[in-house]
């Protein structure tokens, strides 16, 4: 049984996911339904493809307060489009060059295929990605 | 900006949330934010009489904006839509935030930490809605006219069910004749119909409906217009080949299935007496007594499963799916083998049986009959040779039911129990911009939620070319893809979403960034005063949003999901709760 991480209580990572209308909110919504555990201090955004998420996003939300940014992203599954997988890694790619250029370590950013029925690895997603970020601590120092 | 006037509406789903979140701290967090002007909590707000309510607050308080937390978007959002439309409220302005999949239900262990979450997920709805402008959908006429693509046992079904409900069609043709696999058939499983009766059948009722149209040897070369009234090129390719043009509202398309074809070689492949499925499938169904091949008596047999199915990422052009009807085929052919009298020894080699569903019962009926049924593994597929001294064909195989134990069987066939494959449809993918999937056959929306729609509105898939399907689960799908667009045209029109791309054309300097990168061709150079900009044709944008990211200018937005929204939700969640 992992402990919840309780706000206030030492420090629990704030993770803001952007997640798929179409595929992988389904799957975070079986995590749920399937009454899996992971922080509460992970919040989702919905979005109809990550390919349209733009870098400045995640940049303005380390530096707003968040401590990581999870991608949800389609993988293969996305119908919108065929290269959504490449063109989100390249949104990757950009948005960790936009943190190192603030001074935020890139590894604040990750993103895997969840698909919908991925419920299992989301919540794993969710705990590996809290205690890393536990490592690397708060991302406003100070 | 302007003060706005938001509703919020704070489900208890019965227990289902406020047992894990205190939705009065909720209520009472949100209340005071700046634009809310009601703030309530119900038992359940999908509830006719909460529905009512919430009708009664926007009209009473002239509310300019909506929020419901309750459950999953997937289950309610087009549920309150409807219900600010009811009450003069545009649709586009309700937002629906998720306290209970994504909340409630995943921190049963923590309901402080579940009612912070909480607040803060409302206070992102309301953040949202704050910078909703009102929408109106793109409303399209709708022509009562289907295109059908593949005359198959699919297309055929579908062309009827179509004609049934009113909706004139055309269907196109690639072969000089229609009927597809089918056509070749002889018993089929489960219920032992024939297929080549089964296509006379539907051909003669195909026959009797005037609304049908059909073009044979034809195909689909041009696709122009949009959702509900597209306008398709068919070429005819008769001596001299000709053109002709019609107007239809949707187009289904249901181009089948090709067979793996083994390279010579694979599994003995090219040697007499190593046959594929279909070519075992035929000489079954061209005997009339026990089978014979090349003048011989056929006394024992080996399948093969899984041949051109399940291959390992590495081999070339890998076909990594189950193609999930093979072993169901096979076995009935195994029992055709059977009731055509004489005895006949059958070995089936397998990796798993997926005899799924019913036809487990075939499989059940194989084994009593005596056939034999054996487990290799995926690292150890059998190898077939021919026997310098007899003459025969001899399988070995290690068996993975009797510890490994290294098997050699002399036969007088091998049939490989080859896999559906996607057909090669170049030109078609091009002309309707279908979207196919890692294994190329087309790919549905969603395959349980969504399974016969496209990305592409108004064109719709069904039978094997979206994946290995036996031809009822064909016809099945066939149906749905003629309720998804009769339904569509026979209101006459078509309601298509208006969160799609948006472009500021004082902001665009047309750089072509986004036209190069959208795959639908949604967007257009136009010249506002004086100035060349981008311009989106919303009846074509899905509304992925993938030019966003590549504007230089930031000049575009996706509706629904623009910059100051996230940047607001972002903002709305992260602030202190106290």
């Amino acid at each position: 049984m992992i402990a919840p991480v309780q706000e206030g209580q030492g420090f629990g990572p704030k993770i803001l996911a952007f997640s798929t209308n179409n595929i992988s909110d389904p799957g975070i919504d079986l995590a749920g339904s399937s009454h899996m555990h992971y922080s509460p201090s992970v919040v989702v955004i919905s979005v109809p493809c990550t390919s349209g998420i733009k870098p400045g996003w995640v940049r303005y939300a380390i530096e707003r307060g968040f401590d990581g940014v999870f991608i949800a992203a389609d993988g293969d599954e996305c119908a919108l489009l065929s290269d959504c997988s490449v063109r989100t890694s390249h949104i990757v790619a950009e948005a960790q060059e936009l943190l190192k250029e603030g001074g935020y370590e890139p590894q604040r950013l990750k993103m895997a295929a969840i698909c919908s029925v991925c419920a299992e690895p989301f919540t794993n997603y969710m705990r590996e990605f809290s205690a890393s970020l536990a490592k690397l601590g708060p991302a406003r120092k100070g | 900006m302007s003060e706005r006037r938001i509703g919020v509406f704070i489900c208890q789903c019965g227990g289902n949330i406020s047992d894990y979140v205190d939705v009065e701290k909720v209520r009472t967090a949100v209340g005071d934010e700046p634009g809310v002007v009601v703030a309530k909590t119900a038992m359940f707000t999908c509830s006719d009489a909460t529905q009512q309510e919430i009708v009664k607050d926007i009209q009473e308080q002239n509310l300019d904006g909506l929020v419901v937390a309750s459950c999953s978007p997937k289950l309610h959002t087009f549920t309150f839509r409807e219900v600010a439309k009811r009450a003069g409220l545009n649709p586009y302005e309700y937002t629906q935030v998720n306290i209970r999949e994504q909340c409630s239900w995943t921190h049963t262990d923590d309901k402080a930490g579940a009612t912070r979450k909480a607040i803060r997920l409302v206070r992102a709805g309301i953040a949202r809605t704050k910078l909703t402008t009102p929408l109106q959908p793109t409303v399209v006429e709708t022509v009562p006219k289907a295109l059908i693509v593949g005359g198959g046992i699919a297309g055929l079904r579908a062309a009827i069910g179509m004609s049934d409900i009113g909706i004139a069609v055309f269907l196109v043709e690639k072969q000089p004749e229609v009927g597809g696999w089918v056509a070749g058939f002889g018993t089929m499983y489960p219920n032992a119909k024939d297929g080549r009766q089964l296509i006379a059948h539907l051909w003669g009722e195909v026959q009797k409906r005037p609304n049908i149209t059909i073009f044979t040897n034809a195909e689909v070369v041009g696709k122009s217009g949009s959702f509900g009234n597209y306008q398709a090129t068919i070429r005819i390719n008769h001596r001299p080949a000709e053109t002709i043009q019609v107007k239809v509202g949707s187009i289904i398309v249901a181009t089948g299935f090709d067979t793996y074809h083994p390279a010579e070689g694979e599994f003995g492949y090219g040697m007499d007496g190593v046959v594929t499925l279909p070519e075992f499938k035929t000489m079954l169904d061209s005997s009339a007594g026990p089978l014979v091949y090349k003048g011989k008596t056929v006394r024992d047999i080996a399948y093969i499963y899984c041949v051109g199915s399940r291959q390992k990422a590495e081999v070339p052009d890998a076909n990594q799916y189950c193609s999930r009807y093979c072993c169901n085929a096979a076995v009935h052919a195994s029992l055709t083998v059977t009731a055509k009298g004489a005895k006949v020894h059958q070995y089936h080699l397998y990796r798993d049986m997926r005899t799924y569903g019913k036809y487990e019962l075939l499989y059940k009926e194989s084994r009593d009959e005596g056939s034999l049924f054996l487990k290799f593994a995926a690292d150890a597929p059998p190898a077939v040779a021919r026997d310098d001294q007899s003459g025969r064909l001899t399988v070995t195989v290690a068996d993975q039911l009797t510890r490994g134990e290294a098997l050699n069987i002399a036969v007088d066939l091998v049939v490989l129990i080859t896999g559906m494959i996607p057909r090669s449809n170049e030109e078609l993918v091009k002309t309707l911009k279908l979207p196919m999937g890692k294994d190329q056959f087309f790919n549905e929306i969603h395959p349980k939620l969504r399974p016969v729609e496209t990305v592409v509105d108004g064109v719709y898939i069904c039978g094997a070319c979206q994946g290995p399907k036996n031809s009822a689960e064909s016809v099945a799908s066939a149906l749905a893809a003629v309720t998804q667009s009769a339904g569509i045209l026979k209101k006459g029109f078509a309601e298509l979403e208006p969160l799609v791309a948006a472009v500021d054309p004082d902001q665009c300097a047309w750089c072509g960034k986004c036209q190069e990168t959208c795959p639908y061709g949604a967007v257009e150079k136009v010249e506002v005063n004086g100035h060349n900009v981008a311009s989106i044709n919303e009846a074509v944008c899905k509304g992925c949003g993938g030019c966003v990211p590549f504007c230089p200018k930031e000049a575009i937005d996706l509706r629904g999901y623009t910059d100051a929204q996230v940047k607001a939700m972002i903002d709305g969640l992260l602030r202190e709760i106290v």
